[in-house]
């Protein structure tokens, strides 16, 4: 029995050779489209937001932490915001400084608290004076025991920064679509720290936030763009 | 009495003549669109992953981990799984055991011969063999694609390429769709393809069992690959609790392809033993029985026996991710070792159903090459059952530091040492074969001989490993991501391709190109070190595996790592553009035995028949009799029924004669 | 079957057929010649040259011990692989079919050698004997060889002094907390030289494993329990802790340095830290040798809490609703 229905004698006829390359070449087509769509899939990532000097030789950084996002593909998601350098909250947890600058660093965070599973990260450290401002008032440490606890942290552990964020109350109505304005509870820190040298330096916040996983560090706190990305530091 | 040996006195099981006037074939199984095929496969899974989509919306959509999270993982379960059963009922797999367990008899399908029966269930050997090699490459290709992205990754230390939540993605996928590959890449192709020819039976003992393994295997293929749709999964193949539990919905898609490609890997286990076993034709002692088929049957003990405890893992793992239950989270009662524990105990002999294979190709094929018996049959025999039973006894070699109880180490530590002592015995028998013989460097040899130069490596590295002290040092690094490279790509793959390019003429009847295979073979070996000889070195100098950044002063190694490894992934399409060419574009016809080897299976015409041999053969000899010219031949292939009708084991020359006796039923005993 | 070279005229070509007993250990001779020239060569070349510097280096008593192993073991490895490749090359050159030659005699000295197989066997078998005896002996003699132990180690130091340090890793750093200096958690592992340290490794997440690559110590941390691991630091200098584990997105980016100072520098150390973190170090929870993280909030609500939503039954003894943080 012969393998295919092929004319028997093994020449090729003219028509059928040119219609074996047209498919192989089809097949062939068809894979690498969808390998080229495969990589540019896996290739997206959160957007790069500039930050440079001002006039002034130091650089202002403004993030906001939401409690649930509330749109896109994970709306029940915590998430970070960045706030660029014309005013718009842009998605992303990555973004660029200058290197051996000054860069002070506003936080917004919309979210609750709670009592951290490892009180070591209620430490404010690695910033000027290791201290950070609350709502105007300086603090060392955040006991997360008492009162709103402490909601999210804006941690770089390869230069030891790591600060604390207080949370809101969590009876009160909290903003539950980002990008959040100051007409929902909110709590601002202030911190100051110099850049290091040109690098990429990953930061992430450490509070197991990730609601509906297990230890609560999947979903958000596992995914580029939500809780967890890149300082960029730029020669 | 002429014996009637027209073809159409064979029937396969099922459809024996009962004597009643033959029914007409109804209809809807005449038409080629009807019966079922892969579209019907294709469209049977997306409709049932819908059902059970929906139907996990229905169940879970309220819990509270669902809505938290906004990731339902019963759905994904219910969906993956119930699109596993649309698959194999769309293709068919179903409808006999239906049929049988409501009483009614398939009428026959009518026979098939056009290029469409490789898209159906069949039960014939040789196209099931067909399917598995498509399966395999297919396996190997989207896994190797992944690979050239994780060394474009590791190409800067610091560089993102892919985020490092895509990254780990990326690597989960390749290590988990290669090692799918792997546990099937020789038995699946070349042992449905080889085995009944090489041990002169007409069908597998169980054929519908191996289509549907075959199947089934495809569908972990699309399940596996639809992790990435789902988030992929950040554990690597290893799957490691409680970072599993706490995964996206990828890992669902793990679990669940898991359990698929492991069921696959019981049936077809099961199957080739029961083959091999009971259809050997009459005259094939355990002494005469090729050397492939040996390595067969040790995988088939480990393919059975040890992959039950992964289903069984799986299905924990799912329902710690799905019904919240403990099993592998310690705050609640499991225990994350549970895990390791189970998942080890099948993962070790797993890696020697990959390895185990690779070796009866390399001591199948060298005699050919070399013109010489094979040295030592008895002890490479003996050697892989060996390994295969001590496989079972070493698997927490892989968990030396996680905190098992110490006194398991030095236990453990001397069974791992004491398995490569049969592991030797593939040395000492194909370096004896190769004593004084006459060595051809034909293509299929320059794989063998490079499998062998790979596996030295690879195991001896394998004892560094072993070594607790060493171990602690070189555990979860790229040394051991070199290691087992360097025995699966290395061993197994090689031996792969070596078993492809010596059995490609018979399977094909087409003649692959000389150079074009060389050149295959020459880039594949010289890339190959390239890329993971420098891995060894990296892993020593404090490289954790799975990173996704490492220390700047390791860039060096892991660029040539990288640019071997491009020019690795190139070397492919000397292969792809070989074969396509000889089989499709440009074919030319292979004699009969190109090699001229003594094996059964070389002894039938090329294109092999549907039902392998005129006659069911009378085995007089083992296939390594070279440079004996007195000797006996293997087989004597136009023999009288008396012979033929004797049970399988027993040696009748007494009856070679003229004399026709018996009841002219030439169907192998089935029993 | 009857044996080809006894049966009828033979009919194999004179000349290889009558294999003499000296041509057969010709080959042999020039054999073991080259492997034993390419050994003598080879493996002190190694031993000495590369041997001091192989990884993980002498820092400490279990990295020196794991470099020893090691040279060991290369310096046997050594000559099976060249006695291999040796073997191989000469076969090649010898016996390739395009050099012509004889064709090759089947029968039973073609298909077995019964002294060559027992030789392999046994030689083998020893050498891999050996190998598991010493290694055993390896991971016995420095207090299991820095490998994580359990919670119930075995293979315990001679040392009477013992520092105790708890590494506690979490999705995705690792913390340092120091029983005998009140219990402070830092991000920074500084250890005194020439005292034996026990490193109590623990997780409060998912699987992680700590890796001190210059201290040749590598010990899982699992959640929920304790992973006991010794190494006597002998020289000073700075070196790298990496995860090992795969943990979840940042695992590559999961590591820090550390540093072996003198005793006196490591006491002043310690007291200077736990000065500067007393504060914290009064919140957090009393030390112990594992912590089971409170499911309100820390498992991320993935299990339902048996508690009350508002119950202050928590780990840290607070009285907060559970948030989305």
């Amino acid at each position: 029995m012969v393998v295919s229905g092929r004319s028997g004698n093994g020449g090729l006829t003219m028509a059928s050779s040119a219609w074996k390359v047209t498919v192989t070449v089809i097949v062939f087509a068809v894979m690498a489209v969808g390998a080229v769509i495969l990589v540019i899939n896996l290739l997206g990532s959160p957007p790069t937001v500039n930050f440079t000097a001002d006039n002034s030789g130091q650089v202002n950084v403004t993030l906001q932490a939401v409690g649930s996002y509330g749109s896109g593909d994970h709306p029940t998601w915590v998430s970070y915001l960045v706030k660029s350098s014309d005013g718009q909250w842009v998605h992303t947890t990555v973004f660029q400084v200058p290197q051996h600058v000054r860069i002070n660093v506003t936080i917004y965070n919309y979210d609750s608290g709670s009592p951290l599973r490892n009180q070591q990260i209620g430490q404010v450290s690695g910033t000027n004076g290791n201290v950070a401002l609350l709502n105007g008032k300086a603090f060392r440490v955040i006991n997360s025991n008492n009162g709103n606890g402490v909601g999210h942290t804006f941690s770089i552990p390869s230069i030891g920064l790591n600060v604390p964020l207080y949370g809101n109350n969590g009876n009160a109505n909290l903003c539950a679509a980002a990008p959040c304005t100051f007409s929902s509870p909110h709590q601002i820190e202030k911190f100051s720290f110099t850049s290091p040298g040109s690098g990429s330096y990953r930061w992430q916040c450490f509070v197991p936030c990730g609601l509906g996983y297990l230890f609560g560090n999947g979903g958000p706190m596992s995914t580029l763009g939500y809780m967890g990305g890149f300082m960029q530091v730029e020669a | 009495m002429a014996i009637d040996t027209s073809v159409s006195q064979f029937e396969f099981p099922g459809e024996e003549d009962t004597g009643t006037p033959q029914r007409s074939i109804p209809a809807w199984r005449r038409s080629g669109w009807l019966r079922p095929h892969i579209l019907w496969a294709m469209a049977g899974a997306v409709v049932a992953y819908l059902i059970g989509h929906w139907l996990g919306n229905v169940i879970a959509s309220g819990y509270t981990q669902v809505q938290g999270s906004g990731q339902n993982d019963v759905a994904i379960v219910l969906g993956l799984s119930f699109g596993v059963v649309g698959w194999m009922t769309g293709i068919g797999a179903l409808n006999y055991p239906l049929a049988k367990i409501l009483g009614y008899e398939l009428s026959p399908a009518p026979p098939e011969t056009s290029w469409v029966r490789y898209f159906r269930l069949t039960d014939d050997h040789k196209v099931v063999g067909w399917q598995y090699a498509v399966g395999v490459l297919l396996f190997l290709f989207t896994g190797g694609f992944l690979a050239m992205m994780i060394r474009t990754q590791l190409l800067s230390p610091t560089g993102h390429t892919f985020g490092p939540g895509t990254y780990i993605e990326i690597v989960s996928e390749h290590g988990t769709i290669m090692m799918m590959m792997a546990s099937s890449a020789v038995i699946g192709p070349l042992g449905n393809w080889l085995i009944p020819l090489m041990i002169g039976s007409r069908r597998m003992a169980y054929p519908r069992v191996e289509a549907f393994s075959f199947w089934i295997f495809m569908s972990g293929y699309l399940v596996i690959v639809s992790a990435l749709f789902f988030g992929g999964f950040p554990t690597g193949w290893t799957g490691y609790a409680p970072l599993q539990t706490q995964a996206s919905g990828g890992m669902d898609a793990y679990l669940v392809g898991f359990f698929a490609i492991g069921i696959g890997m019981i049936l077809a286990g099961f199957n080739l033993a029961a083959t091999i076993i009971n259809y050997r034709a009459p005259g094939m002692s355990w002494g005469r029985v090729p050397i492939f088929v040996w390595g067969v049957l040790a995988t088939t003990a480990l393919l059975t026996l040890a992959t039950p405890t992964l289903l069984v893992a799986c299905l924990a793992g799912i329902l710690d991710r799905t019904a919240e239950t403990a099993f592998f989270v310690n705050e609640h009662g499991g225990s994350s070792f549970l895990w390791q524990n189970l998942f080890w105990f099948f993962g070790h002999p797993e890696v020697y159903i990959m390895a185990l294979p690779g070796f009866g190709i390399v001591m199948e094929i060298l005699p050919v090459f070399t013109r010489k018996p094979l040295f030592a049959y008895k002890v490479a025999a003996a050697g892989m059952l060996g390994v295969a039973l001590l496989s079972f006894f070493v698997w927490q070699h892989h968990i030396f530091q996680s905190g098992i109880n110490p006194d398991m180490r030095p236990l453990f530590m001397l069974t791992t040492e004491l398995i490569s002592i049969p592991t030797g015995f593939l040395f000492l028998v194909t370096l004896g074969t190769l004593w004084k013989a006459k060595i051809r460097f034909d293509t299929p040899m320059l794989f063998c001989l490079g499998m062998l130069f790979n596996f030295l490596i690879g195991g001896v590295t394998g004892v560094f490993l072993s070594d607790v002290p060493v171990n602690v040092t070189v555990h979860g690094s790229f040394f051991v991501l070199a290691h087992f490279h360097y025995t699966i790509m290395g061993g197994l793959i090689f031996a792969m391709f070596a078993g492809f390019y010596y059995w490609f003429p018979k399977i094909t009847g087409k003649t692959l190109n000389r150079k074009l295979s060389k050149w295959h073979f020459w880039t594949f070996f010289i890339f190959f070190n390239g890329t993971f000889f420098p891995l060894f070195l990296v892993g020593l100098l404090g490289q954790p595996r799975r990173v996704f950044m490492y220390a700047p002063n390791l860039q060096t190694l892991n660029d040539i790592s990288s640019i071997s490894a491009y020019c690795l992934g190139a070397s492919f399409f000397f292969f792809i553009i070989n074969f396509v060419w000889s089989i499709y574009l440009n074919p030319h016809p292979a004699p009969s035995n190109p090699w001229n080897s003594l094996g059964l299976e070389w002894q039938t015409p090329t294109p092999v028949p549907w039902f392998n041999f005129e006659h069911i053969p009378v085995i007089l000899n083992d296939p390594y009799h070279y440079g004996e010219p007195d000797a006996a031949p293997v087989a004597d292939l136009g023999l009288t029924l008396a012979a033929v009708g004797a049970p399988a084991g027993s040696v009748d020359h007494q009856d070679l004669g003229t004399g026709v006796e018996g009841d002219g039923d030439p169907r192998p005993p089935i029993l | 079957m009857s044996d080809p070279q006894t049966s009828g005229p033979a009919a194999t070509p004179a000349g290889p057929e009558t294999t003499t007993h000296g041509d057969e250990t010709h080959h042999w001779w020039r054999l073991i010649a080259i492997w034993v020239v390419l050994c003598a060569i080879g493996d002190p070349l190694f031993y000495f040259l590369a041997g001091p510097h192989i990884p993980p280096g002498t820092m400490t008593n279990t990295a020196q011990g794991a470099q020893f192993d090691f040279n060991v073991l290369f310096v046997i490895a050594l000559p099976v692989l060249l006695g291999v490749w040796i073997y191989m090359i000469y076969v090649f050159v010898m016996w390739r079919a395009s050099r012509g030659g004889p064709e090759p005699v089947g029968g039973p000295d073609a298909r077995g050698h019964l002294g060559i197989q027992v030789g392999w066997i046994v030689t083998t078998s020893v050498i891999v004997l050996f190998l598991a005896g010493f290694g055993t002996y390896e991971l016995v003699q420095p207090g299991g060889a820095g490998g994580g132990e359990g919670s119930n180690p075995i293979w315990t130091p001679t040392s009477k002094t013992v520092l105790p340090i708890q590494v506690i890793g979490q999705q995705w750093k690792f913390t340092y907390r120091y029983p005998t200096f009140g219990g402070f958690e830092t991000n920074e592992l500084v250890i005194p030289d020439n005292t034996t340290i026990q490193f109590n490794v623990t997780s409060l997440d998912v699987i992680h494993s700590f890796w001190a690559y210059q201290l040749g110590v590598k010990a899982d941390a699992n959640p929920d329990y304790n992973n006991v691991a010794y190494t006597t630091p002998q020289q000073l200098g700075t070196f790298i802790v990496r995860c090992s584990e795969l943990c979840g997105i940042w695992h590559g980016a999961m590591y820090n340095s550390g540093a072996v100072v003198t005793p006196q520098q490591f006491e002043a150390w310690a007291k200077l830290t736990a000065i500067r973190l007393r504060q914290n170090t009064k919140l957090l929870p009393a030390y112990a040798l594992t912590y089971t993280p409170d499911a309100n909030g820390a498992d991320g609500g993935y299990y339902p809490d048996n508690v009350d939503k508002y119950s202050g039954v928590e780990q840290y003894g607070a009285s907060q609703p559970k948030g989305g943080g």
